[in-house]
Formats: C-alpha cells, structure tokens, sequence
C-alpha cells in the first residue's frame, strides 16, 4: 500500500550537505505493523518525516519515491498533500505537547482536526472525538473534552494525541518513538492499545524507535537503520533471533532485560558517527570487529542485509 | 552505609494570595499536603547496590533526595554510618541526575563543571585542577583534549558521562544516581551502564540505583525496594525478586518490561495509572488496580512483613 524506493533527504549545513535518509525503500502493506529501529541520529524520525513532506527548508526530499496506493506524494503541491496528511497518512510524536497546543481545549483541538477534512457539523465533530477518545480507553470523555492538556498525565496526552490522530480512520499511521517518555506500565497500555486498534481498523502502522524489544511483540517486520541507511530488513522472527548485521547483532546484546544476572553487557563500542563525516564505505565499519579491507566500499542490500560479513 | 528509617515528607502547597485572603474572611481553606514518600525504611550496606524501583510520581526521586541530604525529611531520619544527615548534604554521598541536557549549566567549559567543587572542597590545588580534571574525564572513558568544550557540544551519553565526572570529582563514596540512564538510547545506555559498573569495581562505591525500568536495575542491583504512591512494597534479593515477585504491584511492573523473548503478543496491561498522591486511595493505595483486592484493602493499609528471609512485602495476601 505505502511504497518508498531509494528515498533520500538532504540538509544543505555548513559542513556540507548531510544526507538523513540515503536511499531507503520499504513496502508496507494494509494492517502490517513495521518496526524501524536505530539510534539517535540513524534518520528514522526524518524518515517518518519525510513520507509526510513535513521536511522544512534546508532539508528536502532530493530523490525517490514515496508512493499511496500508486499516488506519488513525493514533490506533491503542500495544497494536494493537505488533503492527504492527517486524513490518509497521520503520525504520532515522542512528545504529546508537540502535537496539542497548551492553551486550546481537547475540544478545540479535536473538532479543528474534525472539521478540516470533512464538512460535517460542528455537533457531529464533537460526538467524533468522543468516539475517539472512547477508543484509546479515556474514561468519561465527555468532561475531558472541556479540560485543557495541562489537565492530563503524561499517558493521557499521549493518549489524546493518538486519538486525535486516528480521527479520520488512516490507512497509514507513523509513530515516532511514542512511549519513550513514559513509565513502562503506560507503555504497556499504549502499545496494547496501538496493537489492538490496527489490528481492527486495518491501518499499516510504521512505529519508530530505539528499543528493539519493544518492537519484539509488537511488530511483524523490522527495518534497522544506520547513518540513513537500512542495514537489515526481515520478519521480526529473523532479525531478532537470527540478525545477520554485526550492528543488529550489537543492538540486541546491549538490551539489558536480555543479559541474565549482573554480568557486563556486551557493549558496542564508539558512538553514532556525525552524518557530515561519515566513514568512506560501510559507515559501520569503524565500530565492528569485523571489518576489513573489503569494507571500505559500500556493501549492497543482499539476502536482507547490508554487511560485507553477514552473520549466520 | 546509609540507613532510612520511617523517612517520611510532605510537601505542602502554599495559599495563593486569594485563597490567604479567603481564609481571613472565614472560608475554610487550608494548605494542602501532599505524603511524598510516607514511612520508608531501607538500608544500603557497604558496596551494595541496591535499585530502587517505581512509576513517576511514586516519590522515587524524593528518598533520592532525602538520602543525599537535599531534602530535609519531616519525619524520621537518615542516618550514613551512624551520623544523622538532617538534610545536610555530605560529601561523600553523591547524586547523579537524570536529564543530561539540564543538569549541566550550558555556560561552563566542562573543565569548569568538573573541577568547581573539589577546589572549593580543598580536594586539589589551583595548580593541580588541570590535570585532576583530566584524569576524571579520562576515568568516564572521555577524550581530556575535550575539557576545554560546552555542554551543547557533546551528545547526550558523553553528557552523562560529564555529570558522573562531576559526581566522582569530589571523591564520594556512595552515589544516588537518579534515572541516570533513562534519557538515553540502548546501545548508549549500555556503555553507561557498565561504566558504572567499572567504576564500582575500581573506586569500591555503594550505589542507590534509581529507575522505572526494571530491566536495567536487575542488571545492576543485587537488592532492589519497590515503591508505590510514597509506600514501600516490597524489598528483596534481585535474583528472587525477578525469579517470583512476591506484591501484586511488583508482577504487574515485571510483566510489562518489553523482552525480546516475548514474541508476538496481546499487551494485556494493568488497568489505570497512579493515582494523585494528593487523594491516595485509602487502605493498601494499590487497590483500586489490583486484581487481588479484597474488602480488606480498602479499610486496611498492609504492613511490610518478612515472606521469606531477606524479604519484605506489604500485602494482605500475604496473610
């Protein structure tokens, strides 16, 4: 349903021009959960940014395709792709208070989103977000309606920003990194939630985070990305019990949950390399036991993974 | 070491200037209370690390507080070896916080940061402050030809590594360190976390580790406390603790740490979130979202009890 194909954003800095995302292509079909996972600074939130054209001045979308159903969104006027944000693709951010706006009332908030793709009264807006908030499991909705987000726990808001995102019934919705901020119990709830709303409405959900184990019984696919390129692609079966990177390999082995006892964890070494200077070849390469003289080109997507020394 | 005993505090809400002014005309207005950490009791033994577990709000970072002498309780006392600190902060004991960005002032070259409090402590000299600070960013696994650089310049785990620099600069013994590794990414976290443990081994420090996640404390803690709404709930060896919690609170928290060896599953969470310690439930404050409550937790807050040697919990399921 969502196709991107050799997708690369750019940001024109003083260092040069940086690429975020290089070269990312990713299928998602109708009610399939996608897991991307990668660090700070890997290009997963551009990524999601990217599919929305809500890529600002200096970066923008230098190459690819991001297609709809066949309808290329990619380079779209902002008036056509107006139409299609919040009402065919929505997403979700880290931080709730991004989204909602401190001094209107989830009403407000709610009905504007309501009323900006469907003409329909303001009466039959307000019955809408109450359904919504309904849904993502908000207890009495009618009086949170009238309270402003200050009024709300850091879940609840959470909670409210998904509903207001799944307003308009998406076919497509991109979470990025939403329960990072919460306490594991809420994360519990939200990821239950999430799951069992997809998996009813039949959305295709791109959910974007860190934590590989949070994507473990969440996801059907995972993508891991690296310095703005995917690095391995599979069923979530595969990358997380038979991971052919070294660095999906790394990912896995720094999950605390995931080492018994008080042993060290097996650490990768060094850092994120800054995307204005990036290793010539493998950008991994500088960080992995494995590499040799061969690394120094860059290794092609084969088999589901890009490595030079794949594992298994 | 360091021993908490029945350390409780409030905090209280003061009256604005309009409720003040309707107290004086008769209104029954008075100050609200709010039973941060209410009645808790633990010890931390020399070069023991000991986790200390809980949701937001749940008065975690107050014993944090309390047990480095920041905050004054209101009742009880914490005593480190033997000495009641009375909110005194003590040199020895330590505290790292959570939020790299904010805990370090954006103005100060790291140097700075690093060096202030042992050359006002007397640790050092003016002359040696160079190369103190050099051999403590050096010991958090930090480039010292970087001490002459601002905070903004550094990413978020050689931040932290800044702030347990600066923890370690004044040679303590025991370190709180709160949520220290929550802000950052997991390949990040683990390198902090085994720095921490490192510099266990080679400085012998005692740590009181401060987190949510229950996953990283059972990597770290050999004992971990269980807090809910200000009260402790249970308090047990890790290793028996992960293997069978013994509190309802505490399944419920085990369950929902994301495993890898979880495969695809329905989320079944616990119901609710915590409840506002300015109107805590009565009885056992776990109640209203306990699968287990009985008419007796609502009337009757359970008492900490031995279950098993070494081992403490407060439920009346217990018996």
């Amino acid at each position: 349903m969502l196709e991107i194909e050799n997708l690369v954003t750019e940001f024109a800095t003083r260092d040069g021009v940086v690429r975020a995302v290089n070269g990312v292509s990713l299928q998602i079909g109708k009610g399939e959960i996608l897991g991307v996972v990668g660090e700070s600074g890997s290009g997963k939130s551009v990524l999601g940014y990217s599919i929305l054209g809500l890529v600002d001045p200096p970066g923008r979308i230098a190459s690819g395709s991001v297609r709809l159903d066949g309808r290329q969104l990619a380079g779209m006027p902002d008036e056509d792709m107006r139409h299609i944000r919040g009402k065919r693709i929505a997403m979700v951010f880290q931080d709730p208070m991004m989204t909602l706006n401190p001094v209107l009332s989830i009403e407000t908030q709610m009905v504007e989103t309501v009323l900006a793709h469907e003409g329909i009264s303001r009466k039959l807006a307000i019955e809408r977000s109450i359904e919504a908030l309904n849904l993502v499991g908000i207890a009495s909705p009618e009086r949170r309606l009238k309270q402003y987000p200050h009024e709300f726990s850091g879940g609840m808001r959470q909670r409210v920003a998904i509903a207001i995102a799944l307003l308009h019934r998406p076919e497509v919705v991109i979470a990025d990194e939403p329960t990072t901020a919460l306490d594991v119990t809420v994360q519990g709830q939200i990821l239950y939630e999430m799951q069992r709303l997809v998996r009813e409405s039949g959305a295709a959900l791109i959910w974007i985070t860190h934590d590989l184990s949070v994507v473990a019984g969440l996801a059907d696919r995972v993508a891991v990305m690296y310095a703005g390129r995917i690095v391995e692609q599979g069923t979530t079966q595969e990358v997380l019990y038979a991971p052919r990177h070294p660095y999906t390999r790394g990912l896995l082995d720094s999950v605390p949950a995931n080492n018994e006892g008080s042993a060290r964890l097996r650490q990768i070494p060094g850092m994120t390399p800054s995307l204005a200077r990036l290793p010539e070849g493998c950008a991994f390469r500088e960080r992995c036991s494995h590499a040799d003289a061969k690394c120094f080109s860059m290794p092609e997507m084969t088999n589901r993974v890009r490595c030079h020394h794949p594992l298994c | 070491m360091l021993a908490l005993d029945k350390v409780s505090k409030c905090f209280f809400k003061r009256l604005d200037a309009v409720e003040k002014l309707a107290r004086k005309l008769g209104a029954n207005v008075s100050e609200h209370a709010v039973h941060a950490v209410d009645g808790v009791s633990f010890e931390v033994g020399q070069g023991e690390v000991v986790g200390l577990v809980g949701e937001s709000g749940c008065g975690k970072s107050t014993v944090g507080r309390l047990a480095c002498g920041l905050l004054e309780p209101s009742e009880g006392t914490v005593r480190y070896k033997g000495a009641d600190i009375r909110g005194i902060p003590v040199r020895a004991v330590q505290m790292i916080f959570q939020d790299p960005f904010a805990s370090l002032n954006p103005r100060m070259r790291i140097e700075d940061i690093v060096g202030e409090a042992p050359l006002v402590h007397g640790l050092v000299s003016k002359k040696e402050i160079e190369s103190y600070s050099c051999e403590l960013l050096q010991q958090v696994g930090l480039d010292p030809s970087y001490r002459r650089r601002y905070p903004h310049q550094f990413s978020g785990g050689q931040r932290a590594r800044i702030g347990i620099a600066r923890a370690l600069a004044v040679k303590p013994e025991f370190l709180v360190c709160d949520e220290a590794v929550a802000a950052l990414d997991v390949s990040i976290q683990a390198q902090v976390l085994n720095l921490f443990m490192d510099l266990r081994e080679r400085l012998g420090l005692t740590y009181l580790f401060i987190s949510h996640d229950l996953g990283v404390v059972r990597h770290l803690a050999r004992r971990v406390v269980v807090m809910y709404l200000g009260r402790v709930v249970e308090i047990a060896p890790a290793a028996e603790l992960y293997a069978a919690p013994n509190h309802p609170y505490t399944q419920a928290l085990l369950a929902e740490v994301p495993r890898l060896d979880k495969k695809r599953r329905v989320f079944a969470p616990i119901k609710g979130e915590i409840p506002s310690p300015l109107a805590p439930p009565s009885g056992c404050h776990f109640h209203p979202r306990c699968p287990h409550a009985m008419e007796r937790c609502v009337h009757e807050v359970p008492a900490l009890r031995e279950v098993a040697p070494g081992r403490v919990s407060a439920c009346h399921l217990n018996g």
